[in-house]
């Protein structure tokens, strides 16, 4: 019995339709979903990057407005998919039975885990890029490096869905939630260099952050919005590819332990 | 020709001495255009078995064939052509009651037209042609219930998959669900149904078995079941003295079982029970022929189940 939890995940086109019913759902309330996921990284930006800013000039030799939207924008698309693949999955897992609507279907589970980790993705995918344009329009980012954002930020969002699902899985109750958010999420943004550089930080928090896929992600992100070339772009790519596929596997296997009982 | 055939199913959960078997060893089969009913008290293993003829769960022993397929190894076609209507509703709070059923076609690989073609039909068998556009929190129970049933019928299943269809609703809307699903048995439809209604399970099923801890205790019609292990009558006695006087007159039944005030007197002749009663002052009594609820608690005892 327990080896068939542990097989790899067997990936089909069947997670299609479900990630169409989620897209169908958010269609519905896209505008307000939008604003929402602008609106928090904007506050940020103009609290920190005006306020704080005024009295910092600049970072590395750029303004600090530009050096946070740069990091932000990773933190942003990371809390969007954490969101959608907890509070939300966890609402069609646990509290609206959908998953197991669907499992009467000819779905698997590894379908459905597939289907909300992209789904997770492409939403916060869309506010990232909805973000991108209100830097763009701040007159941040005009670089042609800036091309590259959008598919790294959909790696950023599938990588910390597979991770989020994976935390899905072993929760009772909502507010498990707000200890990953509290204990893992909240230190790892001021340990990747959104706010200021890791270099502030006492050196062997430094080694720490140096494995943190927030902080591969800001470090391919922000130079491409400065217009630079990231350097290190390999060992950071497969540091997030590494979170990713691990954290789907154990998200696959504590699904499977949780609803095939 | 059999469309569902489970042979040898064997279930249980946990490890050590906190091991406990859920489906103990049950074997049945389900002929085409057949309503079959697993009967038991709460905790009998009959969601267990559902979940394990779906290939949702994997087995500890045993041989599942449905519609052809093996399961669990190949669950997925086999849903391909069943029905699933489950205990808990699980209907998509964000669609309409249209939304629902062409969202839900899609899963089972059916496209927009193809469901479009079904959708006057099903929305009109389960009378809610005019909630179509309502959203789920504007339905009744019972409403849900039909939605649900016509969602289970868009890829125009061979086989369908009951658990406690009616459970919750009130008595007009259980006959509507009813008389629904004797229509989809006519029209050679199948049905496999959980419950604990017996009135239900003897107005539909043509064949049922009892469930009890895991392992199935009886299975035929339910005519046959009930001249098999029950007499053919039954007179339920009430009253203060009840009792007293059922312990006084136990040689007039052939069998007396008490709950609470009642005293249930099984016999195949009861003339002379029905005379006895009839000079005795301060009861009531019904005297009714023998039912599948007497047959029920005879093989599941009266003791609560939680």
């Amino acid at each position: 019995m327990a080896s068939i939890y542990y097989q790899p995940p067997r990936f089909s086109l069947r997670f299609v339709p479900l990630w169409q019913r989620n897209f169908l759902v958010w269609r519905k309330l896209a505008f307000t979903s939008v604003v929402g996921n602008i609106a928090e990284p904007l506050i940020t930006l103009v609290a920190f990057g005006y306020g704080l800013g005024s009295m910092l000039q600049r970072i590395d030799g750029v303004p600090y407005i530009a050096y946070l939207a740069s990091g932000a924008i990773c933190m942003s698309v990371m809390m969007a998919t954490t969101f959608e693949a907890l509070y939300s999955a966890f609402s069609r897992m646990h509290v609206q039975k959908t998953w197991d609507a669907l499992l009467n279907t000819p779905l698997d589970l590894d379908d459905i885990v597939l289907a909300e980790m992209l789904w997770a993705a492409s939403k916060s995918l869309i506010s990232g890029i909805a973000i991108l344009l209100v830097l763009l329009a701040l007159g941040i980012g005009w670089y042609p490096g800036a091309m590259l954002v959008p598919p790294l930020l959909f790696l950023v969002g599938v990588t910390f869905a597979s991770i989020a699902l994976a935390i899905n899985a072993l929760a009772k109750g909502y507010d498990f939630f707000t200890y990953y958010f509290t204990l893992v999420l909240t230190p790892m943004i001021f340990l990747s260099g959104v706010y200021y550089p890791v270099t502030q930080l006492p050196g062997w928090l430094q080694v720490i952050a140096g494995y943190l896929p927030l902080s591969a992600a800001v470090h391919l992100v922000r130079p491409l919005l400065l217009g630079q070339m990231p350097d290190q772009v390999l060992p950071s790519l497969l540091l997030l590819l590494a979170y990713c596929a691990a954290g789907f596997y154990l998200a696959t296997v504590l699904t499977r332990r949780r609803l095939l009982k | 020709m059999t469309i569902l055939t489970v042979k040898d199913l064997y279930k249980s959960y946990g490890d050590g001495d906190a091991r406990h078997t859920v489906v103990d060893g049950i074997s049945f089969s389900l002929e085409r255009g057949e309503c079959f009913g697993l009967l038991g008290p709460n905790g009998a293993g009959k969601t267990t078995t559902l979940r394990l003829c779906l290939g949702l769960t994997v087995p500890d022993r045993g041989r599942i064939t449905l519609v052809g397929h093996e399961v669990p190894a190949d669950a997925r076609l086999a849903r391909l052509r069943i029905g699933v209507v489950p205990q808990m509703d699980s209907l998509d709070p964000d669609f309409t009651v249209e939304e629902n059923i062409y969202v839900y076609g899609r899963y089972f690989g059916m496209s927009r037209a193809q469901v479009r073609a079904r959708i006057d039909w099903l929305l009109d068998f389960s009378s809610l042609t005019a909630k179509r556009h309502a959203r789920i929190g504007e339905l009744s129970g019972g409403m849900k219930r039909r939605l649900t049933l016509a969602r289970s019928l868009v890829n125009d299943p061979d086989l369908i998959f009951m658990d406690e269809p009616t459970t919750g609703l009130d008595p007009q809307a259980r006959h509507l669900i009813w008389e629904r699903l004797k229509a989809l048995l006519v029209e050679g439809k199948s049905l496999l149904l959980t419950t604990h209604f017996m009135d239900e399970a003897e107005r539909l099923c043509d064949r049922l078995a009892v469930i009890d801890h895991g392992r199935l205790i009886a299975q035929g019609s339910p005519q046959a079941l009930i001249a098999e292990h029950i007499e053919s009558q039954v007179v339920e006695v009430f009253g203060d003295n009840a009792s007293q006087w059922a312990r006084r007159s136990s040689h007039l039944a052939d069998r007396i079982e008490f709950s609470g005030e009642t005293a249930f007197c099984y016999t195949d002749h009861a003339e002379s029970l029905l005379q006895n009663l009839a000079g005795t002052e301060g009861l009531r009594y019904l005297h009714r022929p023998a039912n599948l609820e007497d047959l029920f608690l005879k093989l599941t005892g009266r003791d609560m189940r939680d």
